[in-house]
């Protein structure tokens, strides 16, 4: 642990001549919960893109221990995007495939296991997010904090190094999006992996990061990083201090446990 | 892997005070092959007081060392022997932890159905009969809304309706020339190897002529529209289904009969007739074209037969039939668009299913349709 994992360089996003953001440098170690955070539309979730190989950077290079993932040949890439496991916002589940051949599906196409390991393995993933029992239920069946924790188990199916989320709380009840934390922690401990989130939630950003980059839209660029504990007790710049404190920039200490507010 | 790697292995060992370690060694990961767990299971009974765990071998271990342990620590709790799992590592224990965390819950899992013939043939049936009804409905449903249309009381976007009668008439326009003046092209060759038999082969302009405006003109362009059209409509509505589009759209107190299944109905029934005429002449054009071709029929003789011998009956029955054509064409889209499912692979057949249903109403009614109209000696 504490070994760089992930390094980013110079990384310029853009659409086309749009740049989305710009210069960006950060590291992520292993055993970290990286957060990015930032307010709506700066580029949270393109650079999630980018950093799990669906987008090419404009400028710049995205280093996995010492590869650089947009110079690596596709053959590498592949081996580097097999140990990368992606929980996306809405879950992305294969609709017209039942839970259990959702999650079944890389472990059939990339491994030499057998159907009945691969079963097991299934249910497995299934009793750690909580789904034990799931397996013949198609995802149109079951509620969205249920698809999202399903597509959690497929990003989880072949025991991946990285563990990426993309909105993990979004449209969660408070109690679901807690246990998705605990789920989160407990994956970090005790399999020592490496996650990046992309959230704006402040109860996760403080309950689970170690590590965090604060992108901002109008900079277009990086303005903080670091814990975000460290940041919400120190950071000066207003931007990060309001995002924190849930809008408000008074220093006051009750806006600390501003996140309760409404 | 490296070359290093060890097998993993599993083994047991016993201990006294009726217990009974299993050892665990080597890597366990998805590359290597599962050691058997048969023989721990089969020694797994109730006369153990504990088993516990030996992992001072253990290297690398994933996801399968740990449904290796999930299967014993479940075989044990039906055999009621009580796991000691302080052996294992802590990750491994934690991951244990969470995997028991949520315990299923009773009547979750569920077993696929198994009917026997009879009950199929039953399921059927009822499906059938259930089938039935929803066309009728949808049938009944889409009137009400046109009636409604027709008062001004129906709600729906102008510049939809206008959209979809670009795409329903000027964008389908290649596919209709290509198909119909083949078709004509066709009529006249295999008609007119007939016709030269006796010396008749003047008359190709008159078969083609009747072929394409009574019949084969609607029917062509019914059918084109139906894969071409009919199957965007049921993809489109479906995907909208699929995203809660539709729930949106009643929720905000649309119709969606109204809103969506109504401006293409109309735009199919105002299109069709055009096309239906379009592809007569296409046809005839193609007819021509054999005249000249194999039998030096000018152009100027071909035409002059078909204007002497055409009724505006041929064209009117042919035109009517299209316009009943666009009705169904318009309903089998729409309907099993309505009726998709929530899944990317019901979007899919939904687009199939509006094809099948659109081609069987319009073979289906055109059989009728040529009854009456040869009944009617029109």
């Amino acid at each position: 642990m504490g070994e760089p994992h992930i390094t980013v360089t110079d990384l310029t996003m853009a659409y086309g001549d749009m740049v989305i953001q710009r210069d960006m440098n950060f590291t992520v170690n292993r055993g970290d919960i990286f957060i990015v955070m930032g307010g709506s539309g700066c580029g949270k979730s393109t650079l999630l893109r980018h950093m799990i190989g669906l987008k090419q950077p404009a400028k710049g290079s995205i280093f996995y221990q010492n590869l650089s993932f947009w110079d690596a040949s596709p053959k590498q890439r592949r081996r580097l995007m097999m140990k990368m496991g992606v929980s996306y916002q809405s879950g992305a589940l294969f609709s017209s495939m039942t839970l259990a051949e959702n999650i079944a599906l890389p472990l059939s196409a990339f491994t030499k296991l057998k159907r009945h390991e691969i079963r097991e393995i299934v249910s497995l993933k299934l009793a750690l997010v909580g789904l034990a029992g799931f397996e013949g239920y198609y995802p149109a069946e079951i509620s969205g904090g249920m698809q999202k924790r399903a597509g959690l188990a497929r990003a989880m199916a072949l025991d991946p190094d990285i563990l990426f989320f993309d909105e993990p709380s979004a449209g969660l009840d408070p109690i679901s999006s807690r246990l998705l934390d605990d789920l989160i922690l407990n994956l970090r401990d005790n399999l020592g992996e490496t996650i990046v989130v992309v959230t704006h939630e402040l109860p996760s950003i403080f309950a689970i990061g170690n590590n965090s980059v604060f992108l901002d839209g109008e900079s277009k660029t990086i303005i903080a990083q670091g814990d975000p504990k460290t940041l919400l007790a120190e950071c000066e710049i207003p931007k990060v201090k309001q995002f924190l404190t849930r809008g408000s920039s008074r220093n006051d200490d009750k806006l600390a446990s501003g996140a309760t507010k409404a | 892997m490296s070359a290093s790697d060890t097998k993993p292995s599993l083994s047991s060992r016993e201990l006294p005070d009726r217990r009974l370690e299993i050892v665990l060694s080597g890597d366990w990961n998805a590359d290597s092959a599962r050691p058997s767990t048969s023989e721990i299971l089969a020694k797994l009974n109730p006369s153990w007081a504990e088993i516990g765990f030996d992992t001072t071998g253990l290297g690398q271990w994933d996801s399968l060392l740990l449904t290796v342990l999930k299967e014993i620590g479940d075989q044990c709790q039906l055999k009621g022997i009580k796991v000691n799992r302080s052996g294992l590592p802590d990750g491994v224990r934690g991951m244990l932890q969470l995997a028991d965390a949520v315990p299923e819950q009773e009547g979750v899992r569920r077993t696929p159905p198994q009917p026997g013939l009879l009950e199929k043939t039953g399921l059927l049936a009822i499906a059938a009969w259930d089938e039935t009804i929803d066309i009728l409905a949808f049938i009944g449903e889409a009137t009400v809304g046109f009636v409604r249309f027709l008062f001004g009381r129906a709600h729906y976007r102008r510049v939809d309706l206008f959209l979809l009668i670009q795409e329903c008439g000027a964008n389908a326009l290649p596919i209709v020339s290509l198909i119909s003046f083949l078709v004509g092209m066709i009529l006249a060759f295999v008609g007119s190897v007939q016709l030269a038999k006796y010396g008749a082969q003047n008359y190709i302009s008159d078969m083609v002529g009747l072929g394409m405006s009574r019949e084969m003109g609607a029917l062509m362009t019914a059918i084109i529209m139906t894969g071409r059209t009919g199957a965007a409509f049921a993809a489109q509505l479906g995907s909208m289904q699929v995203n809660d589009e539709i729930d949106a759209l009643k929720t905000m107190g649309f119709s969606e009969i109204e809103f969506l299944v109504v401006p293409r109905m109309l735009a199919l029934i105002l299109m069709m007739p055009l096309l239906c005429v379009y592809a007569d002449l296409m046809g005839m054009a193609g007819g021509s074209l054999v005249g000249f071709g194999l039998y030096d029929i000018s152009i100027l003789e071909y035409s002059q037969h078909i204007l002497a011998r055409l009724r505006f009956q041929d064209f009117a029955v042919g035109v009517g039939k299209s316009v009943i054509f666009g009705v169904l064409v318009a309903i089998s889209g729409c309907m099993r668009g309505m009726q998709c499912g929530r899944s990317s692979q019901d979007v899919g057949m939904a687009a199939t299913s509006a094809v099948v249903t659109g081609i069987v109403m319009i073979v289906c009614a055109d059989a009728v349709m040529t009854l009456i109209v040869i009944s009617m000696k029109w």
